[in-house]
């Protein structure tokens, strides 16, 4: 395991010294184009029941879908951020009973996926195989009225169907993750890079990206696959750890305890932090797949592919190691916090600015949680400048900084409308000297050992100078006087 | 009066398109209680559509080459908040919100929109007796069936409630009814018609096409209603050339056909001395005639009878009772949907969705659905081949002439076999339709069918002029 992985809380420590976690994952990520997959509704979240429809999304006897030629370009761009073979396709009619799936079945790709055969990689460096990236439709929301909402108990239920035949790319991944942290991770960097590409806006909350996940559990050192579990009901990268966390504790737990694991489709409860049964593997629907006869092959033309992978923006692994390269001794979550938050290119700017890297990136992960406002990379450079020379104190740089982000401007006129003068060493040195013949007790004790005098010292000197001075300065400047 | 002269008469003034209107509604007033062609007669629409057209004409403005022509639609194709019901109780109540793409092009042409045509449930059968509104009669003889799916479409025609009506054709559901009526029906080439707002019974069959008692009137129908449409991807994208406008070029120098596999066994010898006679009449006119094969049509029916069923179980999942149409309640989502599809398909409808639902299931796939498209891949290979030798082909259209009522539909088996000379060309994609060429020993009409290659309509029309001329 790299250096960098380490650098992750919970990487590299096993959660159980004899049983080892397998996840593979299933994310769908709700494609950001105008319109739905198959017709000119618009797709977009929100909006009253029942108001972003039309024949086609309804699907009314008579209404046939047309492909919507957006939605494969974004699906290219994914595939070819995810190191994928984008192939001549083919859509497939999934077929099941559901009410809020308008024409009881979907359609789908089946045994020809438009991407498949890539690979991602972590922030920690390791790589994930990524089986297919297809494309397929949404369904609608059926609401339940009555009975808390639950479905048994519902007295009906209302279905929206705004969301149904929204393009769709769901995300195949090896069973290559190993734990919750991994899983996390790579949802993260799949959010990234469809985020990065703009595929979609990667809002687990709002639904547009869903995880279904694929937990078994196997003892350590063996190289076959146990029985898997799905989880479904996600929705958050925090659910995700504690459903995986879940899962297979109560699988160790079913296997220490001598018992088999079933093989079930199981839906993770967020009030009480566990996941239930829904149907076994007998139960599951047989979906009939076969070839969408309303749709012709996609076949892409290689010209085309070509061009989208000129296009592609700069991804997010390639942006990391970018900034790896300027900021080498930065911890690897801090790089990939950076990336994913799309400050890397004020960072790498910053830097190559002259700011130093390592004050740089903790400006970065720190203070600019909520972005960089009107800061510029010049002025991140300059503040940088300052606080190396010493002229600002790490509490100051922090004040100029909101500045920075709130109006722009360099870090030299934000310090002075704070107040930030910089004391020159003369200044602080005559200040020092007054207070040492002015407090000759105090001045004794110090140097007798007396620790808490420092405190006495340093805080005449930020009382006298209202803050302006370097803590740090004032201390070793005592400690020089004392020869 | 055919469709052509009643354009030209309208489109000169001659005569109001409201007086020919008027004169169809009449005979379908006076005539459909015995053939119930209808299922629905929209005669106040029809009425003001002709007086807009009337209008227009008086204005100056030209309505279109079907400018008043009466056209009858078979009940399954959308017309905007007119019921469509594929005369099944499971539509029951429903009115698209839209219209068919072949509706918007009849209404752009001129045409008058006069009713919806009784079929077979969702288009499954060969003889309109599995309608849930009762089945249509054939105006040749009111003891026997007009074939199907499209037999009210067919009827309507040859009983004179319209000169023009649109059916669809899956396996033969325009030819064979087209035959049995004695008037002329038009498959085309799979892709030249649209298919938005045609109810789909099998998707990658399906067809709209015309019945007119002239092959001329064919031609003008497909003229307007082919070409490439945004809104059905299988639509073929390119324009292609007017049939009518070389419809009197004549067959001097054809290749044709006389396709073995469909000649022999299980044809009725007074059909199959039609088809005889069809050939010769072909070669009087010039044609060049020879024995014709594609030796694996002869399983065109096994393998049409689980690709069809296969698609529709997938097409018909959705009358659930949940969004429109007929809704039987029930304890659960699923009780209801299960209770609604009871009560509102018929036996047919049922028998082909479980033998469909049977034929994509995991384990059965390969050897039901899977292979019958291999099948579908070998017939067309087979064709491709023929091609290479023939410009044209004929057959018979129907084994038989018309049946009398009742008489297959205690044996599925039996009324499948009707649909064995048609359901090849569905399988190929290819053109074909069916002309009337004289009478059977019982005295009703026997079809000729032609078939052609994909996209072969303009030498498929000329032929047929022929036959018709020589009738």
């Amino acid at each position: 395991m790299s250096a960098e992985a380490a650098a992750i809380p919970g990487l590299g420590a096993p959660a159980d010294t004899e049983w080892e976690t397998v996840v593979g994952l299933e994310v769908h990520a709700e494609l950001a184009t105008e319109t739905k997959l198959f017709s000119a509704s618009p797709n977009r979240f929100g909006g009253d029941p029942n108001t972003h429809i039309d024949p086609v999304s309804l699907g009314l006897p008579g209404s046939l879908p047309v492909l919507n030629e957006k939605a494969v370009e974004l699906a290219i761009r994914v595939g070819l951020a995810l190191n994928c073979r984008i192939q001549p396709s083919v859509f497939a009619r999934k077929n099941y009973f559901y009410p809020d799936m308008p024409k009881d079945y979907q359609i789908s790709q089946y045994d020809q996926p438009i991407n498949v055969d890539g690979w991602l990689e972590l922030p920690t460096g390791k790589r994930i195989g990524i089986e297919r990236a297809h494309l397929e439709e949404d369904t609608g929301k059926t609401v339940h009225i009555g009975g808390g909402g639950r479905i048994h108990e519902a007295g009906y239920s209302l279905v929206d169907y705004n969301r149904a035949g929204v393009p769709l790319i769901e995300i195949v991944g090896h069973p290559e993750l190993r734990s919750a942290t991994e899983a996390r991770l790579y949802v993260a960097e799949v959010r990234s890079i469809l985020v990065a590409v703009g595929a979609s806006d990667g809002k687990m909350e709002e639904g547009s990206l869903r995880v279904d996940c694929n937990v078994s559990v196997r003892p350590l050192g063996s190289d076959r696959l146990g029985t898997r579990c799905e989880i479904k009901n996600v929705n958050s990268l925090r659910s995700l750890g504690r459903a995986i966390e879940y899962e297979s504790r109560r699988q160790i737990d079913l296997l220490t305890s001598g018992q088999a694991i079933e093989q079930q489709t199981r839906h993770w409860n967020e009030d009480d932090g566990r996941t239930h049964a829904l149907r076994s593997k007998e139960e599951d629907y047989d979906y009939r797949y076969f070839p969408e006869p309303d749709l012709l092959p996609l076949d892409p033309s290689p010209e085309w592919v070509e061009q989208i992978r000129q296009e592609l923006p700069s991804l997010p692994r390639d942006r990391r190691l970018r900034l790896v390269e300027v900021a080498p001794s930065t911890d690897a979550d801090h790089i990939a916090l950076a990336v994913e938050r799309s400050m890397d290119e004020l960072a790498l700017a910053a830097i190559e600015g002259g700011g130093a890297p390592e004050r740089v990136m903790t400006h970065i992960v720190h203070n600019l949680a909520d972005g960089p406002g009107q800061l510029t990379p010049d002025a991140l450079a300059g503040l940088v400048g300052m606080e190396d020379k010493g002229e600002l104190t790490a509490t100051q740089a922090k004040r100029v900084l909101a500045v920075l982000v709130d109006g722009g401007g360099s870090p030299q006129d934000a310090a002075q409308s704070l107040g930030f003068e910089a004391m020159d060493t003369g200044e602080l040195e005559s200040l020092v000297d007054g207070l040492i013949s002015n407090h000759p007790d105090e001045w004794s004790r110090f140097c007798d050992g007396d620790a808490k005098l420092t405190g006495f010292f340093v805080g005449q000197v930020m009382k006298a100078t209202r803050g302006r001075a370097d803590g740090k300065a004032v201390t070793q400047l005592l400690h020089s006087r004392k020869g | 009066m055919t469709a052509v002269e009643i354009a030209a008469a309208v489109r000169s003034g001659q005569q109001s398109a409201r007086t020919v209107v008027d004169e169809y509604l009449g005979a379908v007033a006076e005539g459909d209680a015995d053939i119930r062609a209808f299922n629905l007669v929209t005669e106040g629409q029809a009425r003001a559509r002709a007086d807009a057209i009337d209008s227009a004409v008086a204005a100056g403005r030209d309505p279109g080459p079907l400018a008043g022509v009466p056209v009858a639609l078979k009940d399954n194709m959308c017309t905007r908040g007119v019921p469509t019901t594929c005369s099944s109780r499971i539509l029951e109540g429903w009115a698209p919100p839209y219209d068919a793409t072949v509706v918007e092009r009849l209404h752009a042409a001129g045409a008058v929109i006069v009713g919806k045509t009784n079929m077979d449930e969702f288009a499954m059968g060969s003889s309109t007796e599995n309608s849930a509104f009762g089945p249509t009669r054939n105006p040749c003889d009111t003891s026997r069936v007009p074939g199907g799916s499209s037999g009210g479409s067919a009827a309507a025609v040859a009983a004179g409630f319209a000169p023009v009506a649109l059916g669809s054709d899956t396996g033969g559901s325009i030819r064979q009814p087209a035959a049995l009526c004695g008037v002329v029906g038009v498959k085309p080439t799979y892709g030249l018609v649209s298919r938005y707002g045609l109810v789909a019974f099998a998707s990658s069959l399906d067809q709209i096409g015309p019945f007119t008692t002239t092959v001329a009137d064919s031609a003008t129908v497909l003229d307007v209603i082919s070409g490439p449409d945004h809104r059905d991807s299988t639509s073929i994208g390119e324009s292609q050339p007017s049939v009518s406008a070389t419809l009197d070029n004549g067959v001097d120098g054809l290749r044709v056909g006389v396709l073995a596999e469909l000649s022999g066994d299980g044809i009725a010898p007074d059909v199959a001395a039609r088809v005889q006679a069809a050939a010769s009449a072909l070669e009087s006119a010039g044609a060049r005639v020879a024995k014709a094969s594609a030796p694996s049509a002869v399983y065109g029916l096994s393998a049409y009878y689980l690709i069809a069923p296969a698609e529709a179980s997938s097409n018909l999942a959705r009358y659930d009772g949940v969004r429109y149409g007929l809704r039987v309640d029930g304890d659960s989502t699923p009780d209801m949907n299960t209770a609604t599809r009871s009560a509102g398909f018929g036996d047919e409808v049922k028998r082909r969705i479980m033998i469909g639902t049977y034929a994509l299931s995991a384990g059965y796939y390969d050897a039901y659905y899977g292979k019958a498209q291999k099948v579908r891949t070998l017939i067309i290979n087979d064709f491709a081949s023929v091609w290479e030798e023939f410009d044209l082909l004929v057959s018979p259209t129907s084994p038989t002439t018309a049946f009398s009522l009742g008489e297959r539909t205690a044996d599925p088996m039996a009324m499948y076999m009707s649909d064995v000379c048609t359901v090849p060309v569905n399988l190929t994609g290819q053109a074909a339709m069916s002309v009337p060429f004289g009478v059977g020993d019982d005295g009703l009409p026997v079809g000729v069918q032609i078939l052609a290659p994909a996209l072969g309509e303009p030498v498929m029309f000329r032929a047929a002029a022929v036959l018709e001329a020589s009738r």
